[in-house]
Formats: C-alpha cells, structure tokens, sequence
C-alpha cells in the first residue's frame, strides 16, 4: 500500500452567519462583501436609492443587499438563507446568510447544514443572551467544526477590553457545556470596520488576527469527521458496447484508491477497487468531496443506495448497518411529529420508508436542558427520535462524518422535507 | 485536464469543488426524476452544463435530452454555435420556439423600439415543459447574479403553474435533495448556483471549451440606449436620436438581441476575458441586461410567473 492519505485541503470555505440586524449582521457582512470588491458599483447603487426610498436621504442600509425578497425588504428582517460569494488571493468564501429569530430555526439550519464555520455575532452591551445560546447550540448540533465569536459593537462600550475578556469567559462555558471544539473570538466594530479586514487602533490591547484573516487561513485539514472511507452509490453508469460498468458517487469520507478492499453495504459483499475514474482520465486516489467513478474487481451486485466503504481493519471503523435509527431531528413542518408517524426518509443515496417508534426528548431552546419523553416535536424543535426503516441502513454517527450520519425525512402526502436528522 | 494528486494531502481547488458538487446534483436528479431536460441555450453557463453532463456520466449517453428556448431574435453565430456542439455531443435538440407560441396565438408579440421576446419566452417554456412531460429542468442560472436568485434553492420547487413560492421553499440540507414531485409538478434544478461569473470563465479557460465568438473583441455596429450598447439588427428598431456607429464590443451574456446589451472590450482570448471579469466594477446583468432594470423586484416577480 502507497502512504494512506488523511487529509484534502480545499481551497473553499462555507461560512455560515446567524442573527438579526439588530445584531449587526448585514453591516458585518457588508463589510467582508465590500471590503473584497463582491459588492459591485451597480448593487450598490441600487441599495443607496433602495435605502433613501424606505429611510430618506443618506442612510445605506446593507441589508437590502442580502435581503433579496419583497417580504424581507418590507419587514426589514432576514426570512430564509441567502448565500454570497466573494473571493481573496487566499481562498473563495461562500457564505449563508442565515435568520436568526426562532421561527426561523429551519432556515438557520438549511443554511448552517454543510458550513466549515459558523459566525456567531454577540452584541458587547448584552454579552451572552438566550440567541447566542440557540445559535451556538445549533452549530454544534450540525456539527460545525469552528466557531469564530464576533463580540460586536466594541465602539459602543468604549473598546474595553475587560467586556471582552467577561464574555469570552461566558462563552467559553457555553462551549464546553455544548463540547464545541474550536472557538476563536474577535473584538470587532462591524460598523467601524475594527479587526474585520483591518487591524484596529484603538484596541491595541487585541493581538490576534482579524476575522478576515483568520477565515482565510483557518485550516480545514484537521477536521476530526469523515477519515474513514465511504462511498454512497449514485449512478450506475454503463456502455453496453464496450461492456462497461462504473459506478459513480461522491466520496463521502476518507480516500479510495485502486486495489483497497473494499465492502458493499448493506450486503457485505467484499471486493477490490479496480480503478478510480473521471471523465478526464484515471485517478491514483479519490477524496472527499470529489464525484469519481469506481469500477470493481468483481462482478458485484451494487446498485444505488448501497454504500461501498473500505473493508474493516484495525484503524479504520466500520459503518453500522440497521433498521433501527436513533438521531436528533430538527422538525420543521406545522403539523407535529408523534409518535407512530410514517415517513419517507433519505439517507445518502437510500430512499426507505420510516416509522416512529418514539420520542426520547425534546431540548428546551432557551436553557438548552433536554426534556425527556415529550408528547410531540412541533415546527423547529429539536429532540431525539427513535425511527424503524424499511430496509437496511449503512450510517455512521454524525459526529463521524456528516454525509452518511444525517438523513432527511419527507411526507409522502405534500412531498415537503418535513425534518433533518443527525444520527447518534 | 487531470486532478493533481499530491500525497499526502490531497489539494482541490475551489473549481474542483464546485465542479464536484455540479456532478453531484445532476446524478441526483438523473436517479430520481422521471424525464430531465437540459436547457442549453449556447452560452457560456450552459456550455459548462454540458461539460459537468459529459463528467456525470460519460461514457454513457445522457439520460435526458437538451433544449433551447428559441426566441427567434437569438445571436445567428450562438445558433451555429449551439447546433455545432450538439452535433459533437451526438445528443438530442430539442427547440422550443416563441414564434411558435405566437403564431399559435399563445403569447402576444409587443411592439415599439422596446418591444422585446424576453417575456414571452416563459410561456414557450413552460408549455414546452408541459407538452413533452418533463419534471425536471436543469438551468445554468447562478445565485451571484442577482438577489432574488440568491435566495433560491439549488432544486427549485415549481407547482403545476411553473411558478415559484419564495416563501415556501422547502429546505435543503446538506448534500440531500428532495425532488419529489406529483404530476404536473415539477423542479427547476441549478447545478451552478454556488459558481461565480469569474469561476465560470475560470473554468471555461481551464477545461480549454470553445464558446461562441461574440463573447470575445469583435467591431459590430451598434447604438447606445439607457447607457447600454445594443446590436442594430432587424429586430430592433430605432427611436430618435439613436445613431449607430462601429466598434469594439463583447458580450458578457447571451440572450435575446432585444434586451442583452454588448460592453466596449478589447478582450479577445480567455486570459484577457477572465482578466476582464476579475477587475470589473459592475454585475453582469446591470451591465448587460434590460429586463432586470424595470423594478426593484424585476427578477423575483418574472420567476414567480415561472421564468428561470
């Protein structure tokens, strides 16, 4: 075997960012945007004359910019996620703006679902509120590996740095209350423009890097989930002249590369990769999140659904395979979840059907205590759900990789995603 | 072009990535929507669909066959060029017409020296869709390109009107799509969405794909109207005070002649084009397009009729 790969560096990174512009969330944003030229002349022109229309002559009001739908602008508040784009010489951010308010908890959640960090804004004349809770319990939740603490409006409790010390100290038990792993904190003045892009004079006493900096150079490579190797089926390509059989995915974890054994799951079966293709030729080695074509050594039954991952050794863990699933669900339908529900549920590439087999408990979003054996989740509670799939399952836990550990839940009547689902 | 791998860590670069999960999508929707169409309309984020459909699933065919909604007022050489590529492919055109729409006495033609198909298109779109039963249309459409579409969803519910409910999207976690539809339903799926217009051209200039000649430098005769360049032609008439004069243009997007504006460039290879996007000042579609310019909510309100 050739020196087993552990780790991908991309040079992408998903930014999630939650709260209300009270918070000072679009003027952050607005000056990550402005300050790396992703706001062109011609937007914001149109958010001036937008901003003079709804506040008179002079205000420019950044939040028009990411509030891009009619309800939004006329209730000034963010409804669903927004996603933005801008680039340094150093990486390319793609950044989900997402609401903060609780009743649009599943929105936070679609939005925060695939983020490499979370951007959790404190207001420094409030410090730790029931919000920072809910939004920090939420990205640990999605299992989120970094966490940057924007402790904003500095200017407006005159740079001290003893407020900041007192929430980092708040904060830092909130972390390890929710087993966060990686947590940096910034000093900042959205407004101002303190430690966002540039430096700040007049917190000299602050010897770390700006946000910006930090964004940029924050290594991804380390990254505790998703080292095993797994392969969720997706396609099955064939060319019936040249007898060909492929089957297309994406990696999901770990590296695959021609000659490791390998396992179909849920059946077991054992074979040997072939080879890693793409369209542009053979590969010596696939990693996640790239989308490659695996052929065989055998003449397998493997079709879509199924799970190819490398065969158990010593050092590498093995998916679970089962009918029996119990995982946190964020539900985010009107009507209720009970117990006894039936679903259609989408794991990977798996479509199955599910059943509720009971309600373990619910977490109470303002203390963040679970409370055990709730009658029902209603819209944006989360809690443990015990559920019984229609056929085999090969999960991990989501705090192993969080491709094969979380699941969708659907209602076969309307069609509608109805729940999210993070295995345990 | 080959993926470099460099052990032991393996480095992808953000194209990598976005192209990864473009791959990604389209498999998606070819596992688990009946009868998929492609809309390929021969510019620059359409021809990158097609390449992201050869890298889903070459060496076998496409699982759905592409189609264009023909305005009659498209750029000839981007015809020539769209029928060219569909040749090379060997896959199958499917084209919609809007002249069809109005001879049927669908949709009405305006008229004026505004007068423009660009409207039209959604309903020969739509009964397109209707009429060869597709429940899934993959579009080149980026949210970098204009607010409303910032918001949408990488798989875009439409009801059995084609019209979209921005308040009712149903979540999209993760890498999991849900396309369940009932009859008559259908999603508008967007596999670029996460793309930039510079990863786009990026992306054009590594994988070496030819795009029509009117993207690059070329002398055309033009007028100047509402700041923007248009090309004179026999579909646009003139109104007072409008003088055509020659010279050096490109365009930015490929639309109907009526309402796609051309910039003054002296880009006329990729380097130069992706060099051009990389310092520009202003969005493509400010710059470019006319339909987006009519209200603050232009593009949401067109989407929620059923347009792309």
């Amino acid at each position: 075997m050739s020196t087993p790969v552990t780790t991908i560096e991309t040079s992408m990174l998903r930014i999630a960012t939650a709260g209300s512009v009270d918070d000072g969330k679009s003027t952050l944003i607005g000056r990550l945007l402005y300050d790396s030229k992703a706001i062109l002349a011609d937007q914001l022109e149109q958010v001036q004359e937008a901003s003079e229309r709804r506040s008179g002559a002079g205000g420019l009001d950044l939040s028009l910019l990411t509030d891009g739908l009619r309800a939004e602008r006329e209730q000034g508040i963010t409804i669903d996620v927004a996603y933005r784009y801008f680039q340094t010489a150093r990486r390319k951010f793609v950044l989900a703006d997402t609401p903060g308010h609780v009743q649009y908890t599943r929105n936070m959640v679609t939005g925060a679902s695939t983020a490499d960090v979370a951007i959790i804004l404190v207001d420094a004349r409030h410090g730790v509120v029931e919000q920072t809770r809910r939004h920090t319990f939420i990205a640990s939740l999605l299992g989120i590996p970094h966490l940057a603490v924007c402790v904003n409006k500095m200017d407006l409790v005159g740079y001290a740095e003893d407020v900041f010390d007192g929430i980092v100290r708040e904060f830092c038990a909130l972390a390890r209350q929710l087993g966060v792993l990686d947590v940096q904190f910034f000093p900042i003045s959205a407004l101002q423009g303190d430690n966002v892009v540039d430096g700040s004079e007049a917190m000299a006493w602050y010897a770390g890097t700006p946000l910006l900096e930090h964004l940029e150079t924050l290594s991804l490579a380390d990254d505790p989930a998703g080292h095993d190797a797994r392969f969720p089926v997706q396609w099955v390509i064939r060319d019936h002249d040249a007898d060909y059989r492929g089957y297309a995915g994406t990696m999901a974890g770990g590296v695959l590369r021609p000659g490791d054994d390998v396992v179909v799951l849920p059946s077991g079966v054992r074979t040997r990769i072939a080879a890693v293709e793409t369209f542009d030729g053979e590969l010596d080695a696939a990693a996640a999140p790239m989308s490659v074509t695996l052929r065989l050594a055998d003449n397998v039954d493997a079709s879509r659904g199924d799970l190819i991952a490398r065969a158990p050794s010593s050092d590498e863990i093995a998916p679970t395979v089962t009918r029996l699933v119990t995982a946190d669900v964020c539900w985010m339908a009107e009507a209720p979840l009970r117990q006894g529900a039936r679903l259609a549920l989408k794991h990977t590439t798996a479509s199955v059907r599910a059943v509720v087999d009971g309600l373990d408990d619910v977490v109470d979003i303002s203390t963040l205590e679970r409370v055990a054996a709730p009658e029902q989740l209603g819209l944006n509670d989360i809690g443990q759900v015990r559920l019984r799939v229609s056929r085999e399952l090969a999960v991990d836990p989501y705090a192993l990789n969080r491709t094969t550990g979380s699941f969708i839940l659907i209602d076969e009547a309307s069609n509608e995603t109805v729940g999210a689902g993070m295995i345990r | 072009m080959s993926t470099q791998i460099d052990t032991p860590t393996l480095k992808l670069s953000h194209l990598r990535v976005l192209e990864a999960e473009a791959i990604h999508i389209m498999r998606e929707v070819a596992a688990e929507l009946e009868k998929p169409v492609l809309l390929f309309s021969g510019g620059k984020d359409s021809i990158v669909l097609l390449r992201l459909a050869e890298k889903a699933f070459r060496p076998g065919r496409f699982p759905f066959p592409l189609m264009h909604v023909d305005t009659g007022h498209n750029f000839p050489e981007v015809i020539e060029f769209r029928d060219r590529r569909v040749a090379e492919l060997g896959e199958r055109l499917i084209v919609a017409s809007v002249q069809e729409s109005i001879d049927k006495g669908r949709v009405q033609e305006e008229s004026g020296p505004r007068a423009s198909r660009n409207r039209l298109q959604t309903t020969t779109l739509l009964d397109a869709i209707e009429a060869h039963g597709f429940d899934a249309a993959f579009g080149g459409a980026r949210r970098d390109e204009e607010r409303a579409r910032a918001k949408e969803r990488i798989f875009s519910f439409r009801d059995d009107f084609g019209t979209w409910d921005p308040k009712r999207q149903r979540p999209e976690l993760w890498s999991l799509y849900n396309g369940r539809v009932a009859r008559g339903e259908s999603v508008r799926v967007f596999p670029l969405s996460n793309w930039t217009e510079l990863d786009v051209w990026q992306y054009i200039a590594e994988e070496n794909l030819e795009v029509p000649n009117i993207y690059f430098a070329h002398e055309r005769e033009v007028f100047k109207r509402d700041g923007m360049l248009y090309a004179t032609s026999d579909h646009m008439e003139l109104m007072d005070g409008e003088e055509p004069f020659t010279t050096s243009v490109r365009y930015r997007t490929v639309g109907d002649m009526s309402c796609t504006g051309a910039v003054a460039s002296t880009a006329a290879d990729l380097d130069t084009v992706v060099g051009e996007i990389a310092a520009t000042r202003i969005t493509e579609r400010g710059e470019t397009r006319a339909d987006d310019r009519v209200t603050e909510a232009a593009m949401e309100d067109r989407k929620v009729a059923g347009y792309f």
